[in-house]
């Protein structure tokens, strides 16, 4: 368990960051959406992993998961996925405009 | 108690007033100003009462009145205070120069946009939670990346898709420092993680290392600390004057999250970071000196050039910061307040100039080279303006690493004061000298007069602004009533 949820957030960071040095918008969205995957996921493991056991108080339960990263995780997958859709809005408004996509600026700009 | 609640009313403020603008004042300008000015203006009074009050300690305010650290808090300490009348100050000049140019006529929401902009500023100065920091930064950040494309245009645009995806990376990075931070402590709440780190044990202490670098690391991008300062020149200098004004503050929250986590959680006597954190920001300081100071003499427009300059200035600051003292946090905080207003002169300056220029050259030209230079003098730290106080006082700090630290200090100010002197005479000197239509914009020129007149404030009165700063970083320094103000729990020893 351990070594699959450490590989999951391992390829992704690196899937991640490959697509951002791409210099591309597309790519870049994309990579930073990999990337904010892996850290949603990381979050929630900062809670240690534990299986079958509640979040929340329960009389049947021997043992309690932590919450606390479960309510961290919701407030970051929010945020990053507002984040996105503004960088996805931008760089079509920069598309539109500019009829290219590179993210990279011009020498002096 | 009747303080305690006040605390909230910088970030409530600012959360009602920008909705209330957007739905209620949508096609309605002048009440879109009149209430959004109304709102700064209230702001800084309420800041500067806050002020007053943060003379007495820390000061508690429990969101849902959950006890630290099981819920959200906030703290009112002398350096948040500080920090919110500097951002209300700021804001109000900016807000008067946009209405004079007629920059908010230009896209839509301009004043509800800075009014979300003011919310996240004012609780990243106020939080005291580490998970809220990051909330708030971005609160701060998703208003800034509007407010930066304001009025749009191509490269405006291309340079906004840049800092968006910089920040994106910068949050991911954040976040992954928050967790680690975590999963070792099980705590967010600041002085709760201060009190915990400081008892780690052995085995536990890389993983806080990591965590801490992470988390200096989101600060310095913040801060526009070489090598994460890429971002900020494109950003800056395409950004609308008023904009790259206001964001004179956004560095500055680098600036003070790396103040306020440094001293409290991450001080140097603490064993799992010791002196980490204050080697790689010295190093990082002097080389971003340098590489504002170049970017100044190499830059070829005068947005670019004060772009550089601002990084320059971040430089000096985070060399006070690192040395982690009394005297060297005070300078740091003095040449905050410094930076942060002639900085914004600058950009201020800088739009003017763009907008009186044409083919026959600069409209009121006498007096925008004469705004330019008390700019110019204030940015590279000449004498009788407080950047040389503030320069003088950081270059007091390291007088034991006199060689090195002076001599990057002096080089750097030459070479600002050769970028700004050669910008100046390209601008004012050359070109079409012919008596050009005068332009008259009496609230934009208040504006900028406003800034400049802080400055020489700040240098006229720097004995007792200094004594001040020195309380407020002798109580970051030792933050035993900081972290006492919390109440937190306390855990016997398992």
């Amino acid at each position: 368990m351990e070594a699959l949820i450490a590989a999951t957030i391992g390829l992704l960071t690196a899937g991640g960051i490959y697509l951002m040095l791409r210099a591309r918008t597309f790519p870049v969205i994309l990579g930073l959406t990999l990337l904010s995957y892996a850290v949603n996921v990381f979050i929630f493991i900062s809670g240690r992993l534990a299986v079958n056991l509640p979040a929340i108080i329960d009389k049947s339960a021997t043992a309690y998961t932590d919450p606390l990263p479960q309510a961290l995780v919701l407030t970051a997958i929010v945020i990053s996925f507002g984040m996105t859709a503004v960088l996805v809005l931008m760089a079509l408004g920069a598309w539109l405009t500019t009829g290219h996509d590179r993210v990279d600026l011009e020498d002096g700009q | 108690m009747m303080l305690s609640h006040w605390i909230i009313a910088p970030v409530v403020l600012p959360a009602v007033l920008a909705p209330l603008i957007v739905l209620a004042f949508r096609r309605d300008l002048t009440l879109q100003r009149v209430f959004s000015t109304a709102g700064t203006g209230a702001l800084l009074v309420l800041a500067l009462s806050l002020l007053v009050a943060s003379a007495k300690g820390p000061e508690l305010y429990r969101l849902g009145d959950w006890p630290a650290p099981f819920g959200i808090v906030l703290m009112l300490d002398r350096l948040s205070a500080l920090m919110l009348v500097l951002t209300a100050g700021l804001a109000l000049v900016v807000q008067l120069y946009a209405i004079g140019t007629g920059w908010d006529t230009r896209g839509k929401h301009f004043h509800a946009l800075l009014q979300f902009q003011l919310m996240g500023l004012n609780g990243a100065f106020l939080t005291a939670d580490a998970f809220n920091l990051f909330v708030f930064f971005e609160v701060l950040l998703i208003a800034s990346y509007a407010l930066m494309i304001h009025g749009a245009g191509g490269d405006r645009l291309r340079a906004g898709v840049q800092y968006v995806a910089f920040n994106l990376l910068g949050s991911s990075l954040f976040l992954i420092a928050l967790a680690l931070l975590y999963s070792v402590t099980g705590t967010l709440n600041m002085a709760d993680l201060a009190v915990r780190i400081a008892s780690l044990p052995e085995g536990d202490m890389a993983l806080i290392r990591v965590g801490a670098v992470l988390l200096m690391l989101v600060f310095a991008i913040k801060g526009a600390l070489v090598p994460l300062q890429f971002w900020l020149p494109g950003t800056y200098a395409n950004a609308p004057g008023p904009v790259a004004a206001l964001f004179a503050i956004m560095t500055k929250v680098g600036a003070y999250a790396m103040i306020r986590m440094g001293t409290l959680v991450f001080p140097p006597d603490v064993a799992a970071t010791g002196e980490l954190i204050a080697d790689l920001l010295f190093w990082g300081a002097l080389a971003t000196l340098i590489v504002g100071a170049v970017g100044v003499l190499g830059a070829t427009t005068l947005p670019r050039l004060a772009a550089f300059a601002a990084i320059a200035s971040m430089g000096t600051l985070f060399l006070g910061v690192s040395s982690f003292t009394v005297q060297g946090i005070t300078a740091a905080l003095y040449y905050l307040i410094h930076s942060t207003l002639a900085g914004a002169a600058l950009f201020l300056i800088a739009d003017l100039i763009r907008t009186r220029q044409s083919g026959q050259g600069i409209a009121g030209r006498g007096l925008m080279a004469c705004l330019y230079l008390a700019a110019a003098i204030a940015l590279a730290g000449m004498p009788p303006l407080s950047g040389f106080l503030g320069k003088l006082m950081v270059m007091q700090v390291w007088a034991q690493d006199a060689a090195l630290v002076w001599s990057v200090i002096l080089v750097a100010s030459f070479l600002m004061i050769l970028g700004l002197a050669r910008m100046g005479s390209d601008l004012f000197w050359k070109g079409p000298t012919e008596a050009t239509p005068a332009l008259p914009q009496p609230l934009a020129l208040t504006a900028t007069f406003a800034l400049l007149a802080g400055v020489v404030a700040l240098t006229v009165f720097a004995g007792p602004v200094t004594a001040w700063l020195q309380t407020t970083a002798a109580a970051l320094i030792d933050p035993a009533a900081y972290i006492a103000a919390n109440a937190l729990p306390v855990v016997e020893a398992k």
